[in-house]
């Protein structure tokens, strides 16, 4: 009798073990995620932060086109478009675009954009030099920007790829920033009123 | 591993038993609270069951009501996705699953010559968490804002930013079905590797047995993952993470890798005990024996082994590269091959026998042919570039219900029909049970096969209104939909008569053809059996 309910014991705390194990499998899927779509690129995902542009050669035989869209989260008041709605471009070479946003809202709103390309294979040869959406971004009620974004295509980019297109999203993140001073935005330009 | 070749005496399965060594069955209330008598257990799964089977029905009812006609009339919109929200739940965690495990409680311990289950007591907790479970998600449709409403796959945002305060009794409430079906499973698996009697070699299990051991590996392995997930959910919500919120850094399209990891097995979970049970009551109304048995077993293992690699044709339409989709399709397509043989084995097992035509064994052929039809739809969904236009249809609601519905609920009944008179001793009322079968037949295929058409054809799933076109099909679909919840009721009438003890007494082996240690036993089986186990040969 013992040796039965020992042999069970035995078999069930193995099989607690594996439940456990796959609730922490369960967890250990958002790393992994994480690092397999940064290897792989695949979810469209660019870096998070700046990459160097140095001496990179400019492949003058080739034309991307690159297509930039923008959107706003539900709930987000923020004006949020792209100045420059599609540029062409040599892989290597380095480009500037510029978003403009604005705070119509009454409050102060700290926004982070959230990028994402398509094809999302594309994500892993954009390269930015600068972005807006590596930091947050404060406004205070009222006040407009004029946000830069940096960026050339590797030129190792995968010949069948002729033209991307990247998004960004604005999320509102007021209730989690960082303790950031509307005043410290470094796009922001002037108060409207006061600016004329 | 372990053979089960010492002999057991009674007190071995009693452990922890109340000490009932004259078969005196206790009365009332305490026995069905206190008991750790697998049959008990068993009837008590199979009763919630039925009667969490009638609830969903009732939700679906709703559903059909609305849908009855195009524009909105009997159910707001947010009502309405609470039906099919709970609808669901109900259905997969509520009655497939318990009705499932009631199954095995009852059967896998007379199967393999065991006295009772492993681990009696846990046996009891797993069932009795079970009603609070549901009793928590049912009570979250009464709190303010209404309960879940963003579908059974909850998929993030809809669960975490766009949801009622009711998602936390959501959770906790999956957090204790998966509780109680992971208790499930590590007692059917105890169970049937420590307590085979003497002679029952691995490749001597019925297959049902067979088919649950390995379904609970499927348990154990998923269960957990879902508990992560819906735990990611509660605290996206409530406490500020943001796994699955891009503008924290996480990714709403995880959230459905995740779930699906849980998901796509969650479906064999749903479906390898059906296998097994149609594999026991096609040979004996065959009156042969079950063609390929070892391929049956190979088969069920493939295919639970594959489920852990397809889950990602929930999601072609996620932007996914173009190497992923064909990844999953060709993976998801593979899985035909062992299901295949599994359909090819009971055709070849009908063939040339000598075919009675009893409950059983309508509800067995039914499932043969229906679940085949849903898993070719299946089979058409898998193919990426299709799935573009059937993704979230109707389409996608009459594949999953003809293998769920027709395959594994026809599946359930079936093997109700066919141990029914030995749990009883008496043979249930055929009558009753032929108008069921017949009724339930046609109006399960008046209900689910036009929603093919109005899928192709373009009718979204989870909208409470849809486009003129689709009226007529609707009615149909609706009619069905009425006519197979009121035919459960005839089941409903057949099953108190047979608790009853209604009708002629058989004999133990029940059906001519009918083979295995479960038959060798009394009919009505006793309340303790096998107290010294059988040796098979």
């Amino acid at each position: 009798m013992t040796q039965k309910n020992n042999q069970n014991r035995n078999m069930v705390l193995k099989l607690v073990v594996i439940v456990i194990g796959m609730f922490g499998f369960g967890f250990a899927l958002v790393p992994l995620y994480d690092v397999f779509c940064d290897i792989t690129g695949i979810n469209g995902k660019t870096r998070n932060s700046a990459a160097a542009y140095e001496a990179v050669e400019i492949d003058e035989s080739r034309e991307i086109t690159v297509e930039f869209i923008t959107r706003t989260n539900t709930g987000m008041p923020w004006e949020f478009r792209a100045e420059t709605k599609r540029v062409k471009v040599h892989p290597g070479e380095l480009n500037t675009v510029s978003f403009y946003v604005r705070n119509p809202a009454s409050g102060n709103i700290v926004a982070q954009a959230i990028p994402s390309v398509s094809p999302g294979l594309a994500a892993l040869y954009l390269n930015k030099t600068e972005c807006f959406c590596f930091n947050q971004q404060p406004l205070s009620a009222g006040q407009e920007a004029y946000m830069p974004m940096q960026f050339y295509v590797d030129p190792q980019l995968p010949e069948d790829i002729h033209y991307f297109t990247v998004q960004y999203t604005l999320y509102d993140v007021t209730a989690r920033a960082d303790d950031l001073d509307t005043q410290a935005n470094p796009f922001m330009t002037q108060q409207p009123e006061s600016g004329k | 591993m372990s053979k089960a070749t010492d002999v057991m005496t009674p007190d071995d399965a009693a452990h922890g038993h109340d000490e009932h060594h004259d078969h005196h069955i206790p009365k009332g209330i305490t026995r069905w609270l206190f008991t750790t008598n697998h049959k008990d257990i068993g009837t008590l799964y199979l009763w919630f069951a039925f009667i969490m089977f009638l609830v969903g029905g009732a939700m679906a009812m709703v559903i059909r009501a609305e849908l009855f006609q195009p524009g909105l009339q009997i159910v707001d919109p947010n009502f309405f996705n609470q039906m099919t929200t709970v609808h669901g739940l109900i259905m997969v965690f509520g009655a497939v699953m318990p009705a499932f495990t009631g199954l095995a409680n009852w059967l896998v311990p007379m199967m393999i010559g065991a006295p009772d289950m492993a681990l009696p007591r846990m046996n009891n907790w797993s069932f009795w968490i079970l009603p609070f479970a549901f009793l928590i998600l049912l009570s979250s449709l009464f709190v303010e804002g209404g309960g879940p409403a963003f579908g059974w796959t909850f998929y993030a945002p809809l669960s975490t930013t766009y949801s009622g305060d009711s998602t936390a009794l959501f959770v906790f409430s999956v957090h204790i079905m998966g509780i109680s079906s992971i208790m499930g499973a590590i007692n059917v698996i105890v169970t049937i590797f420590n307590m085979r009697a003497p002679g029952m070699t691995w490749m001597k299990m019925p297959l049902f047995v067979w088919t649950w051991l390995i379904t609970a590996f499927l348990l154990i392995a998923v269960m957990p993952v879902l508990a992560g997930a819906v735990t990611m959910v509660l605290t996206d919500k409530f406490f500020g993470t943001s796994f699955f919120d891009a503008a924290g850094g996480g990714d709403p399209v995880m959230f459905q890798h995740i779930f699906w990891f849980f998901g796509h097995p969650e479906v064999y979970i749903m479906i390898l005990p059906a296998f097994g049970i149609i594999s026991h009551i096609v040979p004996t109304f065959a009156r042969k024996r079950l063609f390929g048995y070892a391929s049956m077993v190979y088969a069920t293992a493939s295919i639970a082994l594959l489920s852990f690699i397809v889950w990602a044709h929930h999601m072609f339409t996620t932007g996914m590269p173009l190497f992923a989709e064909m990844f999953f399709m060709f993976a998801t397509m593979l899985i035909s091959v062992p299901t295949g043989v599994k359909v090819f084995n009971w055709v070849a097992t009908m063939w040339r026998g000598s075919l009675s035509f009893e409950v059983p064994m309508l509800f067995a052929i039914a499932f043969i042919v229906l679940f085949t039809i849903g898993g070719l739809s299946g089979l058409m969904l898998a193919i990426t570039p299709v799935d573009f236009q059937y993704h979230d249809t109707y389409f996608v609601v009459a594949h999953f219900h003809y293998v769920l519905v027709t395959g594994a609920i026809f599946s359930i009944m079936a093997a109700v029909y066919y141990w029914l008179p030995k749990w009883t001793g008496k043979m249930f009322d055929v009558t009753l049970a032929k108008w069921h079968f017949w009724c339930s037949l046609i109006s399960v295929n008046l209900l689910f096969f036009p929603m093919h058409f109005v899928g192709l054809a373009g009718m979204p799933r989870r909208i409470p209104d849809y486009s003129l076109q689709f009226a007529d099909f609707n009615q149909w679909i609706s009619i069905g939909g009425f006519a197979f919840g009121l035919s459960q009721f005839i089941f409903l009438a057949l099953l108190i008569k047979a608790c009853k003890k209604e009708g002629e007494p058989v004999s133990d082996q029940v059906w001519e053809g009918a083979e295995g240690l479960e038959w060798e036993i009394p009919s009505p089986a006793p309340y303790h059996t096998f107290e010294t186990p059988p040796v098979v040969k």
